[in-house]
């Protein structure tokens, strides 16, 4: 496989043609896809139309962009115009979107090629990608593992090769924990980087949008192409953008990085993730970081303050599908009322973590206990913050484990929400903070399942944290690469 | 506000009578086999959340969101819309340029 980077230079410069390089990503897909299921919706034809609109202006003498035919998969919480946009969920069957969310904008005027729309948990609520209506996605490594989630299926797609590059959500983790179960790199960037307009909204405090590559400098090229204010989306900063790529190859020689001593002990880490994050500390000393260990104490409150947080916010957004405007409408009886038909079709419509967490949230918001949960969940929010800002007085970037094992066999934790709630416990610090971080792959657990390290950046440290990134990277002993990856196309 | 809707047990956890009462407040209908298996669920999510309930943050202010800003203005400038049609053919039923729904009164109980 090519980078993304080195697919966009050739064919920007004409040495190869974008209608190509998408025929070698089909290729994998129509060989692979019905194993893996990364994908909703594989847009064969768009996507021909894409790449041949590219060509035809390198062939004209206009440049089509950063992206000038690198494929990417699209998360399916990311509307398109007129194409169907699921969130794996039935309360959605048959919606297309009036608009185009402002990241498929950004792709599109940079050259991208959109190969299609990739499976999630429903709304973007789970760990595994178990929780889709259209069934699981599996891990491109290992047929019978989840590849994490819930933003599994672009994971996978990028894993296996189905696409260069990929977009996902991260609310608690979403990017960041199946970058590290595939093996490929997956960052959450600062809160207010990215436009959210145009994503289908699951904690509005905290969802950010990011990308997944292959490697780190592609992961911070989609970055930079997709930052940047937007009139569309009042949460989005008005500065102009951080520059993801600015210092990549900086190396790290002086830089302060604190190993996060909460998140290294967290509850229910596997042992091999312990010793990847040992070295991956030690390789970035090797490389002239000053690395020491740090405390960042109200971290550990982190994944029991996201869980009432993240469930109230999205009790209130999910109060939106009502039958009413668009997706699916269950009208029980033909004299039914209105407040039958919304319990019919929210019933019907939603499967059950998104009913659980509906419900979590329901009852952290309502009368008695709103200030018992929701209000101290948002006090030790600032707790949290108070914390970081305290460690990056000391430290240009933290380092934690992404996740607390490797991939995980299908069905294991579908039965207990609060094992499967466990995975997020080193990613969800990040989201209440706002802050960027970045999962990158580094070591393997014994079986030769791929892992990931986090690095963890204040807010708008993007820069310091992909040159980070990219220095552990190097260090890396390689990543494994599923066999479907290598199939067809240059080396 | 019930006495019940006040009651924190023991244990932290709550029960099938007051998850029935939560899923009427967001509009799902559950069985009762959903009722139980979401008490037990909950309840086990509440108790990891005790250290949270049980931290003393006397003074400490709460954060809603992460990013420091107020106010975002645009210009107040007429741009184009999304099309009435398009947004309107998304819709389960419409009539006259509206969204229809059932009728919002019931009969008298």
């Amino acid at each position: 496989m090519t980078s993304a980077i080195e697919t966009a230079a050739r064919v920007r410069a004409g040495e190869g043609r974008a209608a190509d390089v998408l025929e070698e990503h089909l290729a994998r897909i129509a060989a692979h896809e019905s194993e893996v299921h990364a994908f909703n919706l594989v847009l064969v034809e768009q996507a021909r139309a894409a790449a041949a609109a590219v060509d035809e202006a390198v062939a004209a003498g206009r440049d089509p962009g950063r992206l000038a035919g690198v494929p990417v998969a699209l998360k399916d919480n990311l509307c398109t115009r007129g194409i169907p946009t699921t969130c794996s969920s039935r309360i959605l069957d048959g919606w297309k979107p009036p608009y185009d969310a402002t990241v498929v904008r950004r792709l599109v005027d940079a050259g991208a090629v959109i190969v299609g729309k990739t499976n999630l948990d429903e709304f973007a609520m789970g760990s595994s990608t178990e929780n889709s209506a259209f069934g699981p996605t599996r891990n491109p490594h290992d047929l019978g593992r989840v590849p994490g989630g819930s933003s599994g299926g672009s994971a996978a797609a990028v894993a296996a090769g189905f696409a260069a590059l990929g977009l996902g959500s991260d609310t608690g983790g979403s990017i960041r924990q199946p970058a590290s179960l595939c093996g490929v790199v997956g960052a959450k960037p600062t809160y207010g980087l990215v436009s959210r307009y145009g994503l289908v909204a699951f904690a509005s405090s905290l969802d950010q949008i990011g990308p997944f590559g292959l490697d780190v400098a592609d992961a911070a090229l989609l970055l930079d192409v997709i930052a940047g204010p937007d009139s569309l989306d009042s949460t989005c900063m008005p500065d102009p953008p951080v520059q993801a790529s600015s210092r990549l190859g900086a190396g790290v020689d002086g830089l302060r990085v604190g190993v996060v001593e909460e998140l290294a002990s967290a509850e229910g880490l596997t042992p091999p993730v312990g010793i990847c994050l040992r070295e991956a500390a030690e390789a970035l000393a090797a490389a002239g970081a000053k690395v020491d260990e740090v405390s960042v104490p109200a971290t550990v409150y982190g994944l029991s303050a996201y869980y009432l947080i993240a469930p109230a916010e999205a009790s209130s957004n999910l109060a939106r599908y009502d039958g009413v405007r668009y997706g699916k409408r269950i009208v029980p009886s033909p004299d039914a009322d209105l407040t039958e038909m919304y319990l019919a079709t929210r019933s019907e419509g939603f499967g059950a973590e998104v009913k659980r967490r509906i419900m979590l949230g329901t009852y952290a918001l309502s009368a008695g206990y709103y200030d018992a949960y929701y209000g101290q969940a948002q006090r030790v929010r600032t707790l949290i913050l108070r914390d970081f800002e305290a460690a990056y007085r000391d430290f240009d970037v933290l380092l934690a484990p992404t996740a607390p094992g490797s991939a995980f066999p299908l069905g294991e934790k579908t039965a207990d929400p609060l094992l499967m709630y466990l995975n997020d416990v080193c990613t969800v610090p990040s989201n209440l903070a706002g802050h960027p971080a970045v999962s990158v792959p580094f070591g393997t657990d014994h079986a030769g399942l791929p892992l990931g390290v986090q690095v963890l950046a204040p807010a708008l440290g993007e820069a310091v944290m992909f040159q980070v990134a990219a220095a552990l990277e190097a260090a890396a002993p390689a990543p494994p690469v599923p066999a479907m990856r290598r199939m067809g196309g240059p080396a | 506000m019930t006495a019940m809707s006040r009651r924190i047990t023991t244990e932290g956890r709550i029960s099938a009578k007051e998850v029935a009462h939560v899923a009427r407040l967001a509009r799902l209908r559950l069985t009762d086999e959903e009722l139980e298996r979401f008490a037990e669920q909950l309840g086990a999510v509440l108790e990891h959340a005790r250290d949270v309930e049980q931290l003393d943050t006397a003074g400490v202010p709460p954060t809603a969101h992460p990013l420091p800003l107020v106010n975002v203005l645009r210009d107040d400038a007429v741009v184009p819309c999304l099309d009435r049609d398009e947004v309107l053919a998304q819709a389960p039923e419409v009539e006259d340029d509206r969204f229809r729904v059932p009728r919002i009164l019931g009969e008298a109980p």
